[in-house]
């Protein structure tokens, strides 16, 4: 075998630990030198029930999950040797190995606990490692942890046979525990990984997988995405939140609400996602930088509020973390399919502005982005994103986190500034003028001299009182809808879209949010296998950057829209945005739960290149192009 | 006194005129509406107070009542139909030296808004929250809403309300708010002192303020004749003891359908922590109010460079 990269994969049941293990090994990883990439599964509940995180490791960037994987790490699940749950769980107990074998790269390793998983129930298990090659390392995981503390210690057990087997230094590891653990504990520990790592040496290797080995320039830091945008938010000024718990958005609310009390921040957690954003228009209103966000369920509820922020042009930042719907759908599984929910939700015309981010590092642009134009330009901003990439984490350089704070209010006035400013003629303050630069129309807060006005969700005067009068709606429709004009033009400078590949290709894949790192792999190993494609990410989707898009398509003679979604609602959005593209795009659709895996994308693109009309293999499905 | 927001907590001697807007936009609501009497009772109590219109934010539902900040001068926010209690507790968390004023309607209230109305009351804000109590959706033209009378007739209950109406004070006293009061529009010195009472009292204060509509309630007339129970000798109940508090308010829920119309201080918990008492006790909450930092030139703001070691 002749990988350059470690796809190491540890499962167990929930609530074993396993984030946090897998945490420090990705770090230790990390420290080496190595870049890396998590993905998590999990199941909608919290004990027991198969999960699984998985690092991909190698030198130089990765932006995404491979294609299977090559060490697997198997842990018992503790809940189902739960004697009273036996029942109810039957075969649960081997599934950390029966469930992950599928995709176990041929000439994979096997690390598994024997003490508390049994072969013999897992089907087919000596035919199958013998068909594939595998590597298998059966442990008394468990026995050894008890020897030197308790069971728990199981997991550390696992990580020092892991190096053992990839030859891999412990002094990264040994560094992390110590900066998480003191005393007997630590002890206990450094006995139970060095154990372990000394028994697994001790034994017959036959496999020939080394963990590769790599350089960074400077220091890296390991962050996902809810941590990209809740470090950019936290930079913007953000001082409050208001939330309601739900999957994944709660991973960015979590976050904020451990961070603000430290920073005289305030973060509340209220009776519903209705009064969540209601919240952050009350709070922006009274002059602080506010948040709120949720997932698609509470985003719904969200709706009205988020009509009240367009219309009473309060500044307002909200996060919508996409999960597979509709209604409950799949609560841990990542899909696309909310973009129109957060285009269009809410009556009337909507003026918003909403940004699609791929990766931490964009996670945290657009995040700083959305709370520049949103204060700047007196308009609710929305940051979509998804369960996959809520919860990835990638190595970042430290540095790129050494940023000035920006907690500016926009025009928003100060007392001084009021003096000067619009009045009626009874001193009432013009908050809501017609005639204004970029149709922003300064803002007070209340409790300055001089700023008295109404914020009204019905149609108003410039001095916020209700008004019907066709010439004054006229006015106002206009100014509301020339702030996203001028965002636009905003937007064209800070070039959020991205362009890789073969620049001269005539072959597109256009995709936005999370899928974009795994298009990003696809087209790097459909050009080092002598393909020539190019792709193009999108992140502004409003307002949304037509002559980008357009000069894309213009490009290439056809392009695949990638998205997770069975109603091709980001190929629409494109084909509504830019017009008379649409006989050159077809889709590359999935929503089984599950993101891309660049071979999929790989696959779609072959199956194209040949013609077309040929379905893939894989849980995917392709679109053909249609006219406008 | 606060440099940012120079408007809160001036001490100078207030004209009830300056509540008026110095153009008076033409009324909305009908001739010998009730609402006329809360608007008038809002602007003594703010005067009375010596309370600045520019420190007062006075946040309001959809509704006939929710144009109440239409005809009151400060600032004000028109909001939704029954999320005014959201966005007004949240004015108020962001910054604590506000007077925050939230109302509405009883279906803005007690129906679509019950939860945030429960929820707020349980936070215990300090703030008051007025529900204008027509029994009646005013402004829709006159459905049946949350406190009409069981067999209320209406457009969209035309075989009568089958519904017993909800109990807006023992509504308030379990989900947690520390002054409750319910007065008329028909008794203005009351309504005045009650507000008065509501605004300094350190907590969550819900008045339910029976506004009487011409137009679509004939059957409620004017709220008249009222009694006051801390007035009438036919009634002795202490408003700190919870129970007795409760007994009183079932009493008088039950008896304005019977057509007696009881209002008065029904209780109120001066001990119990407001909400920001509790969050700062706890670290939760800046001392001085979040909205000021944003005016602080000086002010040294934290970055997420700092917290980056943990990541390492
Ligand atoms: C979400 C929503 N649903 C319905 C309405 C229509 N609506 C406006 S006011 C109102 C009821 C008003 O009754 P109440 O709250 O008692 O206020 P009043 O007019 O009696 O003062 C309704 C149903 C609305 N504006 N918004
Ligand atoms: S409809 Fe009733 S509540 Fe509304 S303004 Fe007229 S009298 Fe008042
Ligand atoms: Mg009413």
């Amino acid at each position: 075998m002749t990988d350059d990269e470690l796809i190491w994969r540890v499962a167990g049941g929930s609530g074993d630990g396993i984030d946090s293990t897998s945490q420090n090994f990705a770090k230790a990883l990390m420290r080496s030198g190595l870049d890396v990439f998590t993905h998590r599964h999990y199941p909608s509940r919290i004990r027991g029930g198969h999960t699984y995180v998985e690092i991909r490791a190698k030198d130089g960037n990765v932006t995404s999950r491979g294609d299977g994987y090559n060490f697997l790490l198997a842990l018992g699940d503790s809940f189902a040797r739960n004697p009273s749950e036996h029942a109810v769980y039957g075969d649960e107990e081997v599934k950390p190995l029966s469930e992950n074998l599928d995709d176990l790269r041929e000439g994979g390793i096997i690390v598994y606990d024997e003490g508390l998983l049994d072969v013999e129930d897992v089907p087919n298990f000596e035919e199958r490692v013998e068909e594939n090659n595998w590597h298998v390392y059966p442990l008394d995981l468990r026995a050894l942890a008890k020897e030197h503390g308790r069971e728990v210690m199981r997991n550390t057990a696992g990580v020092g046979a892991t190096a053992a087997l990839v030859d891999m230094d412990l002094e990264h590891i040994e560094d992390l525990m110590s900066d998480a653990m003191g005393g007997e504990i630590l002890e206990q520990n450094l006995e139970v990984l060095h154990d372990a790592y000394e028994q697994v040496n001790a034994m017959d290797q036959s496999h020939d997988l080394t963990v590769p080995t790599g350089e960074h320039d400077e220091e890296q830091v390991l962050v996902s995405g809810s941590h990209g945008i809740a470090y950019a938010a936290i930079d913007a000024g953000c001082r409050f939140i208001a939330g309601y718990p739900m999957t994944p958005w709660t991973d960015a609310y979590t976050i904020m609400t451990n961070l603000l009390p430290d920073m005289g921040g305030i973060s509340e957690q209220v009776e519903d996602e209705l009064a969540a954003a209601a919240m952050a228009v009350g709070a922006s209103h009274a002059g602080a930088k506010a948040m709120s966000g949720s997932s698609g369920g509470g985003f719904s509820l969200m709706s009205e509020p988020l009509g009240l922020a367009e219309m009473t042009e309060t500044p307002l930042v909200l996060l919508e973390a996409m999960r597979a719907g509709p209604s409950t759908g799949m609560p841990t599984k990542p899909e696309q399919a909310d973009l129109e929910h957060i285009l269009y939700t809410s009556q009337g015309d909507s003026h918003r502005v909403a940004f699609g981010p791929s990766d931490p590092k964009e996670c945290y642009e657009q995040t700083r982005t959305a709370f520049e134009i949103a204060w700047e330009y007196q308009i609710p901003a929305i940051v979509v994103y998804d369960q996959k990439l809520s919860g990835e984490y990638r190595n970042v350089d430290a540095s790129f986190f050494d940023r000035e704070p920006n907690p500016s209010l926009g025009k928003t006035l100060t007392e001084a500034e009021i003096e000067e400013a619009a009045h009626d003629a009874t001193g009432k303050f013009e908050r809501y003028q017609h005639d204004v630069e970029d149709g922003v129309s300064p803002r007070t807060v209340p409790g300055q001299k001089g700023g008295r006005y109404l914020a009204s969700g019905n149609e108003h005067w410039p001095t916020g009182h209700i008004a019907e009068d066709p010439d004054n709606r006229t006015a106002q429709v206009e100014r509301r809808l020339e702030k996203l004009d001028a965002i636009h033009e905003d937007l064209e400078d800070r070039d959020q879209q991205v362009v890789y590949g073969d620049e001269d290709a005539d072959f597109g894949l256009i995709a936005w949010g999370s899928q974009q790192g795994t298009v990003e792999e696809a087209v790097a190993r459909l050009n080092d296998n002598g393909n020539s494609v190019k792709a193009l990410g999108v992140s502004d989707l409003s307002p949304f950057p037509v002559e980008e898009v357009r000069a894309f398509v213009d490009s290439v003679d056809e392009a695949i829209v990638v998205e997770m979604s069975s109603t091709k609602q980001f190929r629409g959005l494109i084909q509504k945005e830019v017009g008379g593209v649409a006989t050159k795009l077809s889709s590359l659709l999935k929503y089984n739960g599950n993101p891309f895996e660049p071979a999929e994308i790989v696959e779609a693109v072959e199956i194209e290149q040949n013609g077309g009309g040929e379905q893939p293999t894989a849980q995917t499905t392709l679109e053909p192009a249609a006219g406008d | 006194m606060s440099k940012a927001f120079s408007a809160i907590g001036e001490e100078r001697d207030v004209e009830r005129d300056e509540f008026t807007p110095g153009i008076e936009p033409q009324p909305t609501w009908c001739p010998g509406c009730g609402d006329f009497g809360v608007l008038k009772a809002l602007k003594g109590a703010m005067a009375e107070l010596g309370k600045d219109p520019e420190e007062v934010l006075l946040c309001t539902g959809i509704g006939c009542s929710g144009k109440l900040n239409s005809y009151f001068e400060s600032y004000g926010f028109h909001t939704i139909h029954g999320r005014s209690l959201p966005v007004a507790r949240a004015a108020k968390v962001a910054n604590h030296d506000l007077e925050v004023v939230a109302a509405g309607g009883d279906g803005d209230g007690y129906g679509i808004g019950g939860n945030h109305f429960t929820h707020s009351a349980r936070e215990n804000h300090d703030m008051t929250y007025i529900v204008f109590n027509n029994e009646v959706f005013g402004l829709t033209k006159g459905q049946t809403s949350p406190t009409s009378p069981k067999g209320h007739k209406s457009k969209t209950q035309p075989h009568g309300n089958a519904k017993d109406p909800v109990r807006p004070l023992s509504m308030s006293l379990s989900a947690g708010a520390s002054y409750i009061a319910r007065t008329a529009a028909v008794n203005p010195n009351q309504a005045q002192e009650i507000i008065v009472e509501a605004i300094e009292h350190d907590g969550f204060s819900h008045i339910d303020f029976l506004t009487q509509c011409p137009t679509w309630n004939k059957d409620a007339k004017q709220y008249v004749p009222y009694v006051d129970v801390q007035e009438s000798d036919d009634y002795d109940f202490d408003v700190t003891d919870r129970r007795e508090a409760s007994e009183m308010m079932y009493e008088t829920e039950d008896k304005l359908y019977e057509g007696t119309v009881l209002t008065g201080r029904y209780y109120q918990d001066s001990e119990r922590n407001s909400y920001q008492a509790e969050k700062q006790q706890r670290g939760d909450m800046p001392d001085e109010p979040l909205a000021e930092r944003y005016f602080d030139e000086d002010y040294e703001w934290e970055r997420s460079y700092d917290l980056i070691d943990r990541h390492k």
